[in-house]
Parts: structure tokens; C-alpha cells; sequence
């Protein structure tokens, strides 16, 4: 299982597509996308690359226990802007306490901004994950087979 | 009834066909055997209702279904479908009367509840009305942001939003806890994956 051509393509590929979900997830208030797609495009990159290099190459690039801690990182930073919204004495996820003095509602776009990357995190990495189990169960598979 | 009568445009066409692909697509998937070809067309009618989402200008959600629904769903399934074996099995046909009645009465039913539906594109029609109406008009003032639609939920419905990512969350750890290969702490190996080969 060695073809060239698509593991050239894919190495070519791989920093748009991570380039295109990072712009997906930052650019959510401006245009469509938001966390959820973005978390999505950032983990086909890799999902790419382990058709291309197999899911070891991949493991080595993004391991589990990485993934396993993004997952965490990215449930708190959401849950973690609530709380700080709380402890600000404003209701959960009332951003505008963020940044009281702000004129032009900064607080919106920074709580937002936040959570959308929270979102963008446990998505791209739980993906990955699902993704990581369900395919290092069969390690290869016959051309026959399709 | 207010006065308003859609408008047969051509954006009402393209949404004709999409719908009638993604039906013909749908009847495919119902009639292949094939395990593989399945998976595809799952790809493929994620993708038409991608286009359809757009042409309702729902750009959002067309963007979440064609890298979910069209992209990761399909590597998940294709990902399942090789621990299994790769065509289904032939089903013989049979009759059952009491299971035809209950479908097309069911049928009868919906179409029956679709006369009192708002027609395609009414103003008046409720989804435009209310709560949408009132999203519209105070995330200018409230939430400075060009798109509504992230406006709405991740500010408006932050709560909800958490939820979901909740569910995401919990997905992750349910697959880590059923499947997981050793702790994260670097506990032992279960390498159920080359014990032997399947029997298909």
C-alpha cells in the first residue's frame, strides 16, 4: 500500500485544510462556521493523512493521550466562560461581564470567541478519537475486500 | 390566510430537483446490498441536502452537514463497515399486512397535516414570527456580530450550546471507555485488533 501520488497530494493538502478550519473557527462571526465545523475540517486533515500515511504515521504526528486532554481542555474552556461570567455576578454566559466598561459589547465578541474555540476543541479532538478507535481495530485491509 | 402566494422561481425548480434527487438517492440506498455503495450514497444524500440548505439560505447549517454529515459520518461509517463484513445479507421478501396498513395510514397522516402548514416562504408563517423575529431585530443592537446565526447560538443559547458540547464530549468518552486501547496513564495494551482474521 504505497502510492506516491496520493501521499504527495495529501502533504500538499494538509496546512490549507488546517488553515481553512482555523479560519472557519475565527471567522464564525463574520460569515458561516462557527466551533463545530471548525473542530470537523481540522480533524478530516488528519483523518487524510492516516489514509494516506496509515493511522501509526498519524498516532506518532497527534497522539491519543493529546487528544484525550484536548477533549478536557476543550469541555472547560466553554464550561470555564460561564463560570467566570457567574463569579462576575452576571447570569451564565452573560458575556457583557467580561468586559463591563466596553462600549461596543467587546465582551460578546471575546466570550464568544472563547466558546466557539471550546467547542472547535472537543469536536476536533472527540472526532479524532472516535476516528483513532474505530480504525486501529482492523489493521489492513485486502484490496479484494472493497 | 394572508394573501401571500409563492413565487414559482427558479430557485423553486432547483429546490424541486434537489428534493427529487436526495428521494432517488434515499430509494438507492434502500435497494443496494452493498455495504460500500450504502456508505457512498449516505455521502452523496448528505451532500444534496447540503445544496438544499443553501438554496433555503441556511449557509450554516448546509456547512455543518456537508463536513459532518457528508465528510465525518462517512469516514465513521467506512471505519465501521470494514469490522464487518462487506455486503448484507439477501432478505427474503415477505408480506406483512399489518405493518403496510400502519405505514400508509401513518403516510395519509402526515400529508393530511401538511394542508395546515404555513406555505413555503410565508412571512406570516410562525418560524419567521416570535422569538426568530425577535433575534433578528436585538442581536443589531445587543451583539454586534454580522452573523446571526452565531449570535444566537453562542450567546442567546449558550446553555444549549454547552449541552451539545456535552454530548460531544460524552460520545468521546463512551468510545475511549468501550474501545479504549490501555489507560491514559499508559496502563496495559488490549490488542484485540490482530488476534485473527475475521471469518467473512
Amino acid at each position: 500500500m504505497d502510492h506516491l501520488i496520493l501521499k504527495v497530494t495529501s502533504k500538499l493538502l494538509f496546512a490549507p485544510i488546517i488553515l481553512f478550519a482555523l479560519y472557519v473557527q475565527f471567522h464564525g462571526d463574520y460569515g458561516p462556521g462557527g466551533g463545530f465545523q471548525a473542530g470537523v475540517i481540522f480533524a478530516v486533515a488528519f483523518i487524510l493523512h492516516a489514509f494516506c500515511f496509515g493511522l501509526d504515521e498519524t498516532k506518532k504526528a497527534l497522539p491519543q493521550k493529546a487528544l484525550t486532554v484536548a477533549m478536557v481542555i476543550g469541555f472547560l474552556l466553554y464550561s470555564g466562560t460561564g463560570l467566570v461570567t457567574m463569579l462576575r455576578g452576571a447570569n451564565l454566559f452573560g458575556y457583557d461581564a467580561l468586559f463591563p466598561a466596553s462600549t461596543h459589547h467587546a465582551g460578546q465578541h471575546y466570550g464568544i470567541l472563547v466558546v466557539e474555540l471550546g467547542v472547535g476543541v472537543t469536536v476536533a479532538s472527540t472526532m479524532l478519537t472516535i476516528f483513532y478507535h474505530f480504525t486501529g481495530r482492523e489493521p489492513d485491509i485486502d484490496q479484494e475486500d472493497w | 390566510m394572508s394573501g401571500f402566494s409563492p413565487l414559482m422561481s427558479p430557485v423553486v425548480l432547483i429546490d424541486l430537483a434537489l428534493l427529487t434527487m436526495l428521494i432517488l438517492v434515499a430509494v438507492a440506498m434502500l435497494r443496494s446490498r452493498h455495504l460500500f455503495a450504502v456508505v457512498m450514497l449516505s455521502g452523496i444524500y448528505s451532500l444534496l441536502s447540503a445544496a438544499f440548505f443553501v438554496s433555503l439560505d441556511a449557509v450554516d447549517v448546509a456547512f455543518t452537514e456537508a463536513a459532518v454529515g457528508a465528510g465525518i459520518s462517512t469516514v465513521l461509517m467506512l471505519a465501521g463497515m470494514l469490522l464487518t463484513v462487506r455486503r448484507e445479507k439477501p432478505k427474503t421478501p415477505g408480506r406483512a399486512p399489518v405493518a403496510l396498513a400502519v405505514v400508509l395510514a401513518m403516510g395519509a397522516a402526515l400529508f393530511y397535516a401538511t394542508i395546515d402548514m404555513p406555505a413555503f416562504g410565508d412571512p406570516q408563517a410562525p418560524a419567521n414570527n416570535y422569538v426568530g423575529q425577535e433575534y433578528v431585530e436585538r442581536t443589531a443592537s445587543e451583539i454586534p456580530m454580522p452573523n446571526i446565526v452565531t449570535a444566537v447560538l453562542a450567546s442567546y443559547r449558550g446553555f444549549d450550546t454547552m449541552g451539545e458540547t456535552m454530548v460531544i464530549f460524552t460520545a468521546g468518552v463512551a468510545v475511549l471507555l468501550l474501545l479504549g486501547l490501555g489507560s491514559v496513564r499508559g496502563g496495559r495494551e488490549v490488542s484485540d485488533a490482530k488476534t485473527k482474521k475475521r471469518d467473512d
